[in-house]
């Protein structure tokens, strides 16, 4: 999987250089969290404005990252979604879970 | 009358390399629909994410250790609904016994299926001796 990473201010950012997340690549996604976890990165955020395309197994490596950042005492964010994208954010109430922002910028800054 | 009923038979390996493939044909029929009148953009998200979903099952479902093995996948569209039917010779599972998903608990796994239910206007799972079948429909209205 296409991923790169990249430290900004206290906020290591991974952006998903892939137009989709799902069963063939998300656990890439998956290990990749939580290897920065154990690695002592706090403050995790995943820009996903490349991403347009997320199935189960997608929203499932992101609720993983999520619990993996609960038991490590840490943030993982999410940005820049795009519209079809938020909708399944929506319809599985993950919207309510995860904290998400319009760019990782803003992300960053809050 | 001109018919424009399009069947597609679509064979792929066993493999998750091939979810992509077969969910941007599910997003190219949306786009051939022109009698759709309804979001065709979310229709094309819909077909493409109730195609990976039912193939991931059938992957996982399927007799793994045949690495040979194939999904064959049916596709019809008809002049008021899409039917989908996904073949798998694996144990199969009943349907109904696969629970929503409870929102208040974040689990990792179990949203495939509510997903396909939530998007589609009609789902059934039949075991068959000579293979299982996801069936699924959408109307076009």
């Amino acid at each position: 999987m296409n991923l790169s990473i990249e430290q900004i201010q206290d906020t290591t950012v991974i952006n998903i250089n892939e137009e989709r997340l799902d069963a063939h690549n998300s656990s890439d996604l998956k290990l990749e969290v939580q290897r920065l976890y154990e690695s002592g990165k706090k403050n995790l955020l995943i820009d996903m404005k490349d991403v347009r395309f997320i199935d189960s197994s997608g929203l499932g490596a992101l609720v993983s990252g999520f619990k993996n950042a609960t038991s490590n005492q840490g943030t993982l964010k999410l940005s820049s979604l795009q519209p079809q994208v938020k909708s399944m954010f929506e319809l599985t109430r993950l919207h309510r879970v995860f904290e998400i922002f319009a760019s990782a910028a803003d992300a960053v800054k809050s | 009358m001109e018919n424009r009923n399009i069947e597609l038979d679509i064979k792929v390996p066993n493999h998750t390399k091939y979810l992509s493939l077969v969910g941007r044909i599910g997003e190219d029929i949306a786009k051939e629909i022109d009698r759709y009148l309804g979001d065709r953009e979310s229709l094309a998200y819909q077909l493409n994410l109730v195609l990976t979903e039912a193939m991931t099952n059938a992957i996982k479902y399927a007799a793994q250790e045949n690495s040979d093995e194939i999904v064959h996948i049916l596709i019809h569209v008809g002049e008021h609904e899409v039917q989908i039917k996904i073949y798998d010779c694996g144990q199969g599972f009943d349907i109904n016994d696969i629970p929503a998903p409870d929102f208040e608990k974040l689990e990792d796994r179990g949203r495939g299926i509510f997903l396909i239910k939530s998007l589609m206007d009609s789902v059934q799972y039949v075991k068959r001796k000579e293979g299982n079948v996801l069936e699924m429909v959408k109307k076009l209205h």
